[in-house]
């Protein structure tokens, strides 16, 4: 190792003067600046996709085999065919694919969270919602993948979408959004919760009962009444209704205004909490 | 600005359940200095600085940093302070040359300006050549360097530096020393915490000995020494029964009381001044008191603090560790 020597007078022409930092300090990141911000947080979690490739194996693994699983054991029970299932089916698949995407958001940025970097990224002058947000808009990525390739495998053992290609253009947008969405609250529990296991613990226990207590996989009419109740006001149940509109009919239905309001309200309620949490957790 | 002190602390109280890790510590830092806060694992530095970094909530005080209030305005502190931390903050997953542009861009670098700026300082500390391989090849050296590196993309004009040389091997340390040095050169002040007596005495222009979340002194490093001597002399005698005229040797030769351990005939003797270590020896002869071992050894952080608190660092990997 060669020793340093420094050159100041090439390196540092001035040297550095508090009273001129101080003037130029701000009390906090403008609106362009943490748009910035998140987006170079996308990029360092694009990057790390792009490096750890095996954390896609959800996004790939689950729409195959899920979506399979599920038409040919459910197929002849609920919808007589497998055929007549698959329209109920695909859309309730994409939204439990979303969110297992969700889940695994919050799981990673728990782990993230306890490197030494998030000191780093504590301690520089940035919004505090940069390092949430970054990593989920890198996330669309994974939506975008999972989604796809439900439906793909969906065509792929015989579902005909009515809605057309531009049905299920918007059917994958309006999941992405959701997924998206709904990721708050997985991000929030993220920032709560002690360690990744126990994120992906009551993560799980969200997510079986957000998806399987909605109209995902059965009609809501052929539940119980109180069960009924639930389900109706699932925000789930309306993104799955929502897809199927889009996806079947290629139809912008009042579902689909629900499914958005809904997300709004997700975004709207967890969005602060998760920035909160994360702020006080320094 | 009447007051730009680089930190202006007040009784700073930071509490983690029952415990008071730091309990009402003043601190004051001027402009252009290095300032060293010294103590043993445990006294409550580190929780210092991450309050004073705004990485932890101030439970009781007041902070000033340039004369802006820390726990009022933690985004401008941020703008003005750089924090290396004990342990990297950099992000494994990415290179050297990713993580500066990643903290360049996040600052409000322009993403050309954040390269050319990332490239400078990947000169500066040494580390073009490992610029693009992942940090997981990185050694601990080329690791605190990059973290060095991170803290100084916008040039703040105070840096803390959370012990930057625990764990480095003496060459690396030697280095690190060089860089900081360089740091105060350009304007920079400096707070540093460390375990190292030695590291304050190399680096710091003043330094507060923290015990227990208390300040226990703050002085020169050069007055702290002579609190305790500037070295010690140790002696084993010939013959242990001696050791009663020995002592009286010495306290006639340099005006101060040894410490005995009459079982195994051994003293140590402190010294304002090493060339009084002679004088000690030339009297011990003259007396006819044969010796079987001399050392003198310089002060260690333990001996500080032994003076200073009366109790030891309780720390027993520090005396491993030197």
């Amino acid at each position: 190792m060669t020793t340093r020597t420094m050159t100041p007078a090439t390196l540092n022409p001035q040297r550095v003067d508090p009273s001129t930092v101080v003037a130029r300090t701000t009390p906090r990141s403008s609106l362009q600046e943490t748009w910035v911000q998140i987006l170079a947080m996308a990029w360092r979690a694009l990057k790390k996709m792009r490096r750890k490739p095996e954390q896609f194996f959800d996004v790939l693994i689950q729409p195959l085999l899920f979506t399979a699983m599920f038409a040919f054991i459910f197929g002849g029970a609920i919808s007589g065919s497998v055929s007549n299932y698959l329209p109920v089916l695909i859309p309730g698949i994409l939204a439990q694919t979303a969110l297992t995407v969700c889940m695994a958001t919050g799981v990673q940025l728990r782990e993230d969270m306890d490197k030494g970097v998030f000191d780093r990224f504590k301690s520089l002058p940035i919004a505090r919602i940069a390092p949430l947000a970054g990593p989920m808009i890198a996330d669309l990525i994974r939506y975008g993948i999972a989604s796809v390739l439900t439906l793909a495998t969906g065509l792929f053992i015989g579902y005909r979408p009515g809605g057309g290609v531009l049905g299920c253009v918007a059917g994958v947008a309006l999941t992405m959004i959701a997924g998206w969405s709904l990721a708050w609250i997985f991000t929030w529990l993220g920032t709560m919760a002690r360690s990744a296991q126990s994120v992906q613990g009551i993560s799980m226990m969200i997510m079986f009962p957000l998806t399987f207590l909605s109209n995902a996989f059965v009609p809501a009419e052929t539940l119980p009444g109180w069960l009924e109740a639930f389900v109706k006001v699932n925000p789930v149940s309306h993104v799955v209704s929502a897809v199927r509109d889009l996806l079947n009919d290629g139809a912008v239905t009042v579902e689909v205004g629900w499914a958005v309001i809904g997300c709004v309200i997700v975004v709207l309620i967890f969005a602060p909490l998760a920035v909160r949490s994360y702020s006080r957790k320094m | 600005m009447a007051d730009l002190s680089a930190v202006r602390a007040d009784g700073l109280v930071k509490n983690f359940g029952d415990f008071r890790a730091v309990d009402g510590i003043d601190l004051h830092v001027r402009q252009g200095e290095i300032f060293g806060v010294l103590g043993p694992n445990g006294a409550g530095k580190t929780t210092m600085l991450r309050m004073l970094a705004t990485l932890l909530p101030i439970d009781g005080g007041h902070a000033e940093i340039f004369g802006v209030d820390v726990r009022r305005e933690p985004h401008r502190i941020r703008q003005l302070v750089g924090v290396t931390g004990q342990y990297a903050s950099v992000d494994e997953d990415l290179t050297a040359r990713e993580n500066l542009w990643l903290f360049a861009r996040l600052q409000g670098l322009t993403s050309t300006r954040a390269k050319t700026v990332a490239d400078d300082l990947l000169q500066r500390f040494d580390l073009q050549e490992a610029a693009g391989r992942p940090l997981s090849q990185f050694s601990g050296g080329m690791r605190r360097r990059l973290d060095l590196a991170s803290s100084l993309i916008t040039r703040p004009p105070l840096i803390f530096l959370d012990e930057p040389t625990t764990g480095l091997d003496p060459r690396t340390r030697g280095q690190m020393w060089d860089t900081i040095r360089e740091l105060v050169t350009d304007g920079s002040t400096i707070l540093l915490t460390t375990q190292y007596l030695d590291e304050a005495d190399q680096l710091a222009d003043r330094v507060a000995v923290i015990d227990r979340g208390r300040k226990v002194a703050e002085d020169t490093p050069d007055a702290l020494k002579t609190q305790v001597g500037d070295s010690t002399l140790q002696l084993s005698l010939a013959d242990g029964a001696d050791i009663a005229m020995a002592a009286n040797v010495v306290r006639r030769v340099l005006g101060e009381d040894p410490v005995l351990t009459p079982e195994s005939g051994r003293m140590k003797i402190p010294l304002p001044d090493a060339d009084r270590a002679a004088d000690v020896l030339i009297g011990l002869r003259e007396a006819g008191l044969g010796i079987s071992s001399v050392s003198v050894a310089k002060p260690t952080l333990d001996e500080v603090f032994l003076a200073l608190t009366g109790h030891g660092a309780d720390n027993p990997q520090l005396e491993a560790a030197r």
